[in-house]
């Protein structure tokens, strides 16, 4: 299988990296990565802790400094003005910041319309239009206008992932986008996911959760700063890869059309 | 769900409403602060009649209390946008070394020229406000320099508190080896508005309208912060730029209030906190309000610090660390209360 395509269909490309490769002090977290993500599908990153799934993460987002290529439709990342590449490329952070606690949620999702937004120039109509679609979306519309700190994690992250969406970015990037989410609404981030992609959308997402992971259409599974493998979530040989990542403490196994990832007691 | 965001609604008020009740509470204050003073309401009565009454009205009572709440607006925009910059609820204006820069820099002044009987009021009064500002920007430049730029928030922070330790080593060592320069020291660390002139509060004046509406139009920036340093990035916020901008505002803003009163604690880091109890906003209408805020509270200190033990007076900034400090505490122990 290719190693490191995710999916060997993709006409057009959304994201690319070559020799990517990213130090922190003396630390290396990425080294020489290659990776190929193709436009309109969802990619999940499995992989135990410390593998490097959020740096990667950010740096595909534009936040971190590396050295190597990352292109985004094919144009380097660097070439991308801040302002132009954040309408194109959004992202969504792992941990919810205590300083936003004093803001509304209306205005949190706001935010996510900065990249559309002139310095001096107000908030357009379009730009209301988008926070209400997107807080409807995730289901927040109700409390758009509480302050963050007096919403649970479950509420907050629903905002927040509202904010992500109201950037309307062609490619979207999720850090743990289900943390704090209770089952019925981890179903919907599965089904709104789904629909962003039938509308065109790339989204890519690290999960923890490796059953919900193999709900999207093609995965990459990292260790020690690597894609060990790429692969769609059908392959026999993309499992084999995510039970040795996680030393084989869980087993694949299939459960109708979809497949379970259980623990493995020894 | 319904019901509890709709109570939210109904319990916190607009915005606009509180900026107008905010500038009313300050109207009253410099109003109420024309009447209060050693001679109590007297001179009102004789205004005029008396040329003496006119005077304490005019030259005395008049720019103190309008300096007073100038000042107190400067610490709290300084305060509000310090606080946003470091994503730090107990960020206070003075974080960048500005304080203790000041001081020094009024130090070196009193020891350089003396404290001579030949000096007239005027060119002392204005040679330690020049010092105070140019310390305190200097101070605030030093930092910058020891963080190696604005990138780093927290590098930030500890150069603004090596600065601070050491500029104020030196002006103790300063005041140590000049026993005669020790009161004057002492008046200008306590803080006061006692000596505000009319030049002063012009001044101040304009550097508050600049520094504000400078501030309202970097807003969406400080809101953009709150949500974390690289969601702020992702979302392609140029943050050198703005920490640069937001620096240069915090620095001429503390600058300018330290170097016409002096050290004058908390009013910086209680205002904003003021603000947020009593309405959720986005910094646009935060920064104006907490200045609104600032200026209400030190005017009300100052109110105090002169009718409290009449006719003498206290130093403002001995009743603003009280009342701060007190206020803090109560704060602390709600919000320990409320997660318990």
């Amino acid at each position: 299988m290719n190693k490191t395509t995710a999916a060997s269909g993709g006409d057009s490309l959304a994201l690319e990296t070559q020799r990517l490769t990213v130090t922190r002090g003396l630390v290396t977290i990425l080294t020489d990565l290659e990776l190929k993500i193709p436009t309109g599908r969802w990619c999940a990153i499995v992989g135990p802790n410390g593998a490097g799934k959020s740096t990667l993460l950010q740096v595909l987002a534009g936040i971190l400094p590396f050295q190597g290529e990352v292109r985004l439709f094919g144009q380097p990342l660097r070439q991308h003005a801040a302002q132009n590449r954040a309408r194109r490329i959004a992202w969504l952070g792992q941990s919810v910041v205590q300083s936003a606690d004093d803001l509304r949620a209306y205005d949190v999702v706001m935010l996510g319309r900065l990249p559309h937004q002139s310095w001096l120039g107000g908030q357009s109509l379009a730009d209301h239009a988008a926070v209400e679609h997107a807080l409807k979306l995730t289901q927040a519309w109700a409390w758009r206008d509480r302050a963050l700190s007096t919403l649970s994690g479950g509420e907050k992250q629903r905002v927040l992932l509202a904010r992500l969406l109201a950037v309307e970015a062609d490619v979207l990037l999720m850090d743990e986008p289900l943390a704090n989410l209770d089952p019925p609404h981890q179903a919907d981030w599965l089904m709104l996911v789904r629909e962003l992609v039938a509308q065109g959308k790339t989204v890519v997402s690290v999960l923890h959760e490796v059953t919900l992971a193999l709900y999207a259409d093609d995965l990459l599974v990292m260790s020690n700063g690597k894609i060990q493998y790429a692969g769609k979530r059908d392959e026999p040989a993309l499992h084999r890869a995510i039970e040795t990542v996680f030393e084989h403490r869980i087993a694949i196994q299939p459960l109708g059309a979809r497949w379970v990832a259980l623990p493995t007691l020894s | 769900m319904t019901t509890s965001s709709a109570t939210s609604a109904l319990t916190k008020p607009r915005a606009s409403r509180v900026a107008g009740f905010l500038g009313l509470l300050c109207v009253a204050t410099l109003l109420f602060g024309l009447s209060v003073g050693s001679t109590g309401f007297e001179p009102l009565w004789n205004l005029g009649s008396d040329a003496v009454a006119m005077q304490i009205i005019w030259e005395l009572r008049a720019p103190r209390t309008l300096g007073a709440l100038l000042t107190g607006g400067l610490l709290g925009l300084a305060g509000a946008i310090a606080q946003g910059l470091f994503r730090n609820p107990l960020a206070d204006p003075f974080l960048l070394g500005s304080a203790s820069g000041a001081s020094l820099g009024v130090a070196i002044l009193l020891v350089g020229f003396g404290i001579s009987p030949l000096a007239t009021q005027w060119f002392v009064k204005l040679g330690l406000t020049g010092a105070a500002f140019v310390g305190a920007v200097l101070a605030v430049l030093l930092t910058l320099s020891l963080a190696r730029g604005v990138q780093h928030t927290l590098r930030l922070l500890l150069a603004g508190v090596i600065v601070g330790v050491v500029l104020g080593a030196l002006t103790s060592l300063l005041s140590l080896t000049r026993p005669d320069i020790l009161q004057a020291m002492q008046a200008f660390m306590l803080g006061s508005t006692a000596f505000v002139s009319w030049s002063s509060c012009a001044i101040m004046a304009i550097v508050c309208l600049t520094c504000t509406t400078a501030g309202v139009a970097l807003a969406r920036g400080l809101d953009g912060l709150a949500l974390g340093e690289a969601t702020a990035k992702s979302l392609g916020l140029p943050l050198t730029t703005l920490r640069g901008a937001l620096i240069g505002i915090l620095a001429l803003a503390t600058g300018t209030a330290v170097a016409h009163t002096g050290l004058i604690a908390f009013v910086g880091l209680a205002a904003p906190h003021l603000v947020r109890a009593i309405v959720t906003v986005r910094y646009a209408w935060l920064l104006p309000l907490a200045t609104l805020m600032g200026a209400l509270l030190l005017s009300l200190a100052d109110l105090f610090a002169r009718g409290l033990i009449a006719p003498q007076e206290l130093p403002v900034g001995v009743l603003t660390a009280i009342l701060g400090g007190g206020y803090l505490m109560w704060l602390m122990n709600r919000q320990s209360i409320a997660h318990e």
